[in-house]
């Protein structure tokens, strides 16, 4: 061990004889020597020897090169992180060494960059979402989903939260995992099969004095809008519970806050705004509230509040209303976060500020034209349906594969179609056969502002040629 | 040292906004998509169309760059010197994991995709799931969990599950926690549902055993511990501990913010603790990012492998896939796999460290740890409270209740007055078993000459408090700014949490 040296640990030779000395001690070993014997370890650990830089960097390289590369770029699945365009600006302020390798800002003076950076993402979010209060983020949008239920129910003293019937199925997982312990019960709201829309004759049955919040999606994860939104918050509030609105910030130059139609805490995914897919994370959980003291002293999470400084009179950033946290509360924290996902928040606040609203306009806009135009094409094949819902859509639809031959019944499996697709360079979309057998054999399609015509006509042609092979 | 942060007197973006500027733009849809849906936003229903722009800053991109570049400017971080905060490693990160993860054959995969075609990424993550095992003496471990506190909160839910599932939950209501844990765990604890017991330490910073033995009893869920724990100091009862607590029918949950101690000296799962969560942005060398994002999978003994979060990365001898069948699972913590990204940095470091390097990490870790212990607790009005003379691991906690005694100048003080010589200040006031306390964890990362520097910046506070206390209590002078006001933060009619808020409380 004693000639091992790293270039990570600039403790060696005479430094380390030196610090020895200081200790009174022979050799690091006497620093363990109170662990009991039968605990220390005898034998190494069966990790491989340590490798330079480049044999590290070149072995990643070589497994990642293991996965399947799309030889036509980025493919069409969304789902709940989605390809978006991401900046240069945004990739070269958040790789900055002074943002990332920083600790959570507790020493407020020697951290005002990174904390008005947060306070600024905040601040960006809440004209978004058209809501006053936002926390300086959750881990993704399910947790934040989870946080959302919690926090209903201890504004509410209730114990019912209801979701509609068609949100992810991870999402709902995640949800579950935060709720069951609290002892809330989750009911589902149904839909219209036509349009997807909630049921609002069955929400107003299901909204009762025990029910905490009522949660939708805009958009859904089915990727249509849910409309008639001010009708939903009315029969939510008449009934004394919290609106919760699940959000994709990239949607909010076009399409109407939250904030505007009643939402008291709306939630979301932040990963659009400049964070790359990554294999689904980090992500970035968005919560804002309304400005009340009953929500506020409630909300989850790190907050960062504007301030002056007590001599200078100088504005600052701090920490705060910490006392609902769990370094402070312990058990009776509103949540047990600390760690969040500040850096993915800096970036989205990178992101926001670059695009200004003309270019969250323009990205929204530009959106909803590829997806159409993708929507339009799909659904010009002979035995593809899409979108089945009978809707106003974002970037997401379903698409459904019939066989021509026999329209009534179900075609060829979506799974195959994909793969054939997928062996033809493309990632089309995502099954949903098992997730959602109701839509029989079909697929979530997700276009953004990375798709060109080009590769949106490819993928239609790419699955004409696949269900025409196979008939 | 001389020390000046940056003092850029920065706007917000907000009040840079100059209307017309823009940073960013994207290119025009082709005319064939342009024909297909000319006025797009019409096809939106009336009630979800948003009528005016969010107010967002209108900003050119240099003036965006110029703004975060002076932000950046006025933050520390362990890039420039030592960050001694206790329990949170801030240690060196690797600037080639940030290269790793840059990779498009890594940024561009989907979780969504077909297991079939992320062979190569399935194959590093069930390595690391294998690392961390070995590495914890666990058996198998779930990388989902978002961050530490995540990981504890789906260590104590899989103790839940455990319970649960042998019929017990409904008497099994309490998990104990030594008053010295961290506060994520009383949090997380409650989280899942468990009411929460405190046990005291001793006079040598350890876990009270009779305390200990009165406290468990057939109500007894499981016991949440840190070792060495938040003085850092081992438990050295710790097999009695577990002997306890087995008995009483709890299972055992390890903390592993402290992991940094133990690497190839002694391991968790060899103590007998039955589950763990590891913090990969503390013992494993990913960056903090400013709180985040972090990563916190949570390891088990094979017995309890069937409650573990899902999905769990399995290989067959040919294929890696998903693992989601696992009936008796806690379920899931994350919408996908976890901090993906965070996960392949702490890869690419256990890969460059091997076991030689980790086992060294520990070494020098703990050296540094006691070095700064061996120095400051000679210093006036400085002391180590409990088990004096015994070593400490990779943290020390100091109280500065003396020097607050004699001189009124307290732990905050000290700390600010550190931040004015360009070092960043420990965790104060933590844990509350000691009065006026300092938490150091110097970690492997900093040399002797940065340690005696930090060593030669209290001494400076010492003298400076008993001579000149009024330069003391004014720190810190030399970074962006001043002390600020909290109380004005937190108070409900100067509360400002964003930008919207601060200008409605103008009007």
């Amino acid at each position: 061990m004693t000639d091992f040296r790293h270039s990570f640990l600039p403790t060696v030779g005479e430094q380390e004889t030196e610090i020895l000395a200081a200790l009174g001690i022979k050799s690091i070993d006497e620093l363990f020597s109170d662990i009991p014997s039968k605990f220390q370890l005898k034998t190494r650990l069966k990790i491989p020897d340590s490798l330079s830089e480049i044999e590290v960097t070149r072995k990643i390289a070589e497994q990642l090169a293991q996965n399947w590369k799309s030889p036509k770029g980025e493919g069409f699945l969304g789902g709940g992180v989605w390809h978006h365009v991401i900046p240069e600006t945004v990739k070269a302020i958040v790789n900055r060494t002074e943002f990332l390798t920083a600790y959570t800002p507790y020493q407020s003076e020697i951290s005002q960059g990174m904390l008005q950076a947060l306070f600024e993402y905040q601040s960006l979010i809440a004209e978004l979402v058209e809501l006053p209060v936002v926390n300086a983020s959750m881990y993704d949008w399910a947790s934040a989903l989870g946080e959302a239920a919690l926090m209903a129910s201890r504004v509410t003293k209730r114990q019912k939260f209801l979701v509609p019937n068609l949100i992810a199925p991870n999402r709902r997982g995640v949800l579950n995992t935060y709720t069951n312990p609290a002892g809330m019960n989750i009911d589902s709201i149904g839909y219209d099969p036509v349009s997807g829309q909630l049921d609002l004759e069955q929400l107003k049955t299901l909204v009762d004095k025990d029910t905490a919040g009522v949660y939708f999606e805009n958009p859904a994860y089915l990727g249509y809008l849910q409309s008639e939104v001010d009708a939903m918050a009315e029969i939510t509030h008449d009934a004394g519970a919290l609106l919760v609105v699940g959000i994709d910030p990239i949607s909010l130059g076009i399409i109407r806050a939250p904030g505007n139609y009643g939402a008291d805490i709306v939630i979301g995914e932040g990963q659009p705004l400049g964070s790359p897919i990554n294999m689904g994370g980090p992500l970035l959980g968005i919560f804002a509230s309304r400005d009340e003291r009953k929500l506020i002293r409630q909300l989850p999470g790190r907050i960062i509040g504007l301030t002056t400084a007590q001599s200078s009179g100088q504005r600052g950033f701090v920490m705060t209303i910490q006392a609902r946290e769990q370094h402070i509360r312990r058990e009776k924290a509103t949540s047990n976060i600390c760690s969040n996902q500040a850096l993915s928040a800096v970036t989205a606040a990178i992101y926001l500020a670059l695009l200004g609203p003309s270019g969250l306009v323009q990205i929204g806009e530009t959106i909803l034209q590829l997806r159409h135009y993708a929507e339009r094409q799909l659904n010009a094949l002979e035995g593809v349906k899409a979108p089945i819902f009978k809707a106003p859509h974002f970037k997401e639809f379903v698409f459904q594969i019939k066989n021509p031959k026999h329209s009534n019944s179900a075609g060829l499996p979506i799974r195959t179609v994909l793969k054939s697709v997928q062996e033809r360079g493309i990632l089309a979309g995502i099954p949903l056969d098992q997730s959602f057998p109701d839509f029989g054999q079909s697929a979530l399609v997700c276009v953004t502002e990375v798709h060109t015509q080009a590769a949106i006509d490819s993928l239609s042609k790419t699955l004409q040629q696949t269900m025409e092979g196979r008939q | 040292m001389k020390f000046q942060q940056a003092k850029w007197d920065e706007a917000l973006l907000f009040e840079r906004s100059r209307a017309g500027a823009i940073g960013y733009s994207f290119p025009a849809v082709s005319k064939a998509v342009q024909q297909a849906l000319p006025k797009p936003t019409s096809t939106l229903p009336k009630d979800l169309r948003r009528s005016t722009p969010p107010s967002l800053p209108e900003l050119s991109e240099p003036e965006v760059m110029q703004h975060f570049v002076r932000l950046s400017q006025m933050n520390y971080c362990v890039d420039l010197g030592l960050y001694p905060l206790g329990s949170c490693t801030m240690k060196f990160n690797p600037p080639m994991n940030e290269e790793v993860i840059k990779n498009p054959q890594f940024s561009l995969l989907h979780p969504h995709q077909d297991c079939s075609t992320l062979q190569g990424i399935l194959q590093i993550f069930y390595e690391l799931q294998q690392w961390l095992s070995e590495i914890t003496g666990m058996d198998d471990f779930s990388l989902q969990p978002a961050a530490g506190a995540q990981g504890e909160l789906a260590g104590v839910l899989i103790i839940r599950a455990y319970h649960a599932d042998h019929g017990n939950l409904e008497s099994r209501r309490e998990i104990i926690i030594p008053d010295s844990a961290h506060g994520t765990n009383p949090a997380s604890a409650a989280m899942a549902g468990f009411d929460v017991v405190v046990v005291p330490s001793n006079e040598q910073g350890q876990v009270d055993l009779k305390a200990l033995e009165s406290a468990v009893s057939e109500k007894t869920a499981g016991l949440m511990l840190t070792n060495p724990n938040t003085l850092g100091l081992f438990e050295q009862k710790i097999e009695k501990i577990a002997e306890i607590v087995h008995k009483a029918g709890g299972l055992l949950y390890y903390d592993g913010a402290n992991l940094n101690a133990n690497l190839g000296r002694v391991r968790p799962g060899d103590m007998g603790f039955d589950i763990i969560h590891t913090n990969l942005h503390k013992t494993f060398a990913t960056p903090h990012g400013g709180g985040g994002p972090g990563a916190g999978p949570v390891g088990v003994k094979a017995s309890l492998a069937p409650y573990l979060p899902i999905p769990v990365i399995v290989f067959d001898g040919e294929n890696y896939s998903l693992d989601i069948e696992r009936p008796k699972s806690i379920g899931r913590t994350h919408g996908f796999l976890g901090n993906a990204a965070v996960l392949l940095k702490a890869y690419a470091y256990i890969m460059r460290m091997g076991w030689q390097g980790l086992h060294a990490v520990s070494d020098h870790a703990v050296l540094n740890a006691n070095y700064i212990m061996k120095k400051i607790q000679g210093f006036q009005g400085f002391s180590v409270p409990y088990a004096s003379g015994v070593w400490r691991k990779h943290e020390v906690v100091i109280s500065a209740k003396q020097l607050e005694q004699d001189t009124g100048v307290n732990a905050r003080d000290v700390s600010k007055a550190l931040l004015d010589r360009g070092l960043h200040a420990p965790t104060f006031y933590f844990p509350s078993i000691v009065e006026e306390a300092l938490m150091i964890e110097p970690t492997e990362t900093f040399g002797k000459a940065e340690l005696d520097r930090f060593i030669d910046a209290f001494r400076e506070i010492v003298e400076q408090a008993y001579t000149n206390v009024d330069i003391v209590c004014k720190t810190p002078q030399n970074t962006a700014i001043d002390r600020l006001d909290e109380v004005k933060a937190a108070h409900p009619r100067t509360m400002a949490l964003t930008w919207r808020m601060f200008q409605q409380s103008q009007k």
